[in-house]
């Protein structure tokens, strides 16, 4: 058959460049993030809620000076888990279970284009909580410390470790089933990670080990520096940085797209 | 002629678990439009999406656009448009987002509102995916397979479920693909759909090929066709095979039904009226039969249901 090359329809293939696809897709996954009520709930009102109702109530005792300075670096920490962790693998489980990373897999996108694009939206996503709680906590009379670089680097890390626990889990349950594990998992770590309650609450031999999570590490290098003025966090990088390297590594190894 | 094969199939073998799900399969598809054909079960899909570079086969070579659609898989996807059996779209998208979205992947993609229009998308714009009925879901996932104007395209079911309108519009969009030089690969249940879409037809059962060929070829195969009129019970059936030529059958299948089995051409037709004439008889319900890719389908893939 001889196509006449006029037509609608006439074969013109090829991928567009690189860096569009990629912003393309990482704009699309940001779009469908903020579009959808449940993970708007997750990310930006319980943080923001949770900041303003224990600056202003004084429920849990966090210790000397200002609840806001106390409470500000663990509500960043919840932030970010709860894009990077929670928002992540629940969105990515759903995009599995109804074929569309199937569908993108067909496409001219990499798969790692694909996964430095879901990155990059949890990236933006996390910049716009920081922004919107970091105001939030200087109307409540927050006053940071300490070496932005320092924090720069937690955030960073931590991310990297929740997104590989994020997509294990999105990757290898059911879609319901990272649904439920997702969410649970997220409260389990408010609670027991240092976020609004003070870690030294707990008893002793439960606080070594609590104290190993990555929301905890999260937590506490935050508030060294943000609150203490401490320079680098090391321990706390480094337990964030083991985190991440073996949810990453296992993400990468378990991970089925359909 | 066609020309050069776009699919390549040789020996293919893929299993799930202890389920030989296509046990040495061989096709080639050329360029135009080429049907996959078989009962539920019969290794359709899996032999699609393991030329879509979706499944590694466990043994046997795929070659799609001349290249290994798992290994170069980054060269040949740009080249491919695939339409999913369902979903691929986010759940929360809009209908024309996605579109927009798919388009931005490729280089030089069809015109997104032309598309919408022409596939009557155009008032679902703004509906998110959950929203949209089945039929327009059907549809936003072939016009994802076609807007990066690709070489070839692979339709898995694509009027699976849709309303008589949405049928012709999805195949007039696949005339106008094929007009255009775009090959198809579709898999259906539906014959009248490969009788009147497809070149080329493969029916699969049990994870082979097991017939090939145009849908006339196909056809041709059985020769036979059949006659059937009604009239009078109790008629001399004898009488009218001394009438007949040698290779014909008739008989009375139920009191006042007759049928004749052969090469039903204008004379034996004339035969059969004179025959009915110089007997008094009016043939009433005359009708020719003639095979259809049905007939050749149950033939070959067996009237009984499976499982």
């Amino acid at each position: 058959m001889t196509a006449t090359g006029t037509g609608t329809y006439t074969p013109k293939p090829g991928a567009a460049p690189l860096p569009r696809m990629i912003a393309a897709q990482a704009l699309l996954e940001t779009k469908m993030l903020l579009r959808n009520g449940e993970q708007l709930l997750l990310t930006v009102v319980i943080p923001a809620l949770l900041l303003v109702l224990f600056s202003t109530v004084d429920i849990v005792d966090t210790g000397a000076g200002e609840t806001v300075d106390f409470l500000a670096p663990g509500v960043l920490a919840l932030a970010v888990m709860s894009t990077a962790f929670t928002g992540q693998a629940i969105a990515t489980g759903f995009e599995r279970r109804y074929g569309v990373l199937k569908r993108l897999a067909s496409s001219p996108l990499p798969r790692w284009g694909l996964m430095t694009a879901k990155t990059l939206s949890v990236l933006v996503t996390e910049v716009l909580q920081v922004i919107l709680l970091t105001v939030i906590a200087f109307a409540l009379g927050w006053s940071p410390q300490g070496n932005p670089a320092a924090m720069l680097l937690l955030l960073v890390l931590g991310t990297a470790a929740f997104s590989g626990l994020g997509l294990l889990m999105a990757g290898t349950l059911k879609a319901e089933a990272t649904l439920a594990a997702a969410n649970l998992v997220f409260l389990l770590l408010l609670v027991g990670g240092g976020v609004i309650v003070p870690l030294d609450k707990f008893p002793s031999g439960a606080q070594d080990v609590l104290g190993l999570l990555p929301i905890s590490a999260l937590s506490d290098g935050l508030r060294d520096v943000l609150q203490h003025g401490a320079g680098m966090p090391w321990g706390d990088l480094g337990i964030l940085a083991v985190w991440a390297v073996a949810g990453l590594a296992a993400a990468g190894k378990f991970f089925r797209w359909e | 002629m066609r020309s050069e094969p776009v699919v390549q199939v040789q020996a293919l073998v893929k299993r799930y678990g202890t389920k030989t799900a296509v046990d040495g399969l061989d096709l080639v598809a050329r360029t135009g439009v080429t049907a996959v054909l078989g009962p539920n079960g019969a290794g359709k899909t899996t032999t699609v999406e393991t030329c879509e570079g979706y499944r590694k086969p466990d043994s046997g070579t795929v070659r799609v656009l001349g290249l290994d659609p798992v290994r170069q898989s980054a060269d040949l996807r740009p080249r491919i448009g695939v339409m999913l059996q369902s979903g691929g779209v986010y759940s929360g998208s809009r209908a024309d987002e996605m579109l927009r979205h798919v388009a931005m992947l490729h280089a030089h993609p069809l015109d997104v509102d032309a598309l919408t229009e022409r596939l009557g998308l155009g008032s679902c714009g703004r509906t998110t995916y959950r929203r949209l009925s089945g039929g327009q879901q059907q549809r936003l996932a072939l016009a994802m397979a076609v807007v990066g104007r690709p070489e070839l395209v692979f339709l898995d079911e694509p009027t699976a479920g849709l309303d008589p309108q949405a049928r012709r519009a999805t195949w007039d969009l696949v005339r106008d693909l094929r007009a255009d030089g775009v090959s198809v690969i579709l898999t259906t249940h539906y014959m009248d759909e490969a009788e009147q879409l497809a070149d080329d037809v493969a029916i699969i059962d049990a994870g082979r090929v097991i017939a090939q060929g145009s849908p006339e070829e196909l056809c041709r195969g059985g020769a036979e066709n059949t006659l059937r009129f009604s009239g009078r019970p109790g008629l001399d059936v004898g009488s009218l095979l001394k009438a007949l030529p040698a290779d014909c059958s008739a008989a009375e299948l139920t009191p006042g039904s007759y049928r004749v089995v052969g090469k039903v051409d204008p004379q034996l037709l004339a035969t059969v009226t004179s025959w009915c004439a110089q007997h008094g008889v009016m043939p009433e319900k005359i009708s020719v039969e003639r095979h259809t890719l049905e007939d050749v389908f149950l033939e070959l893939t067996g009237k009984e249901l499976r499982s």
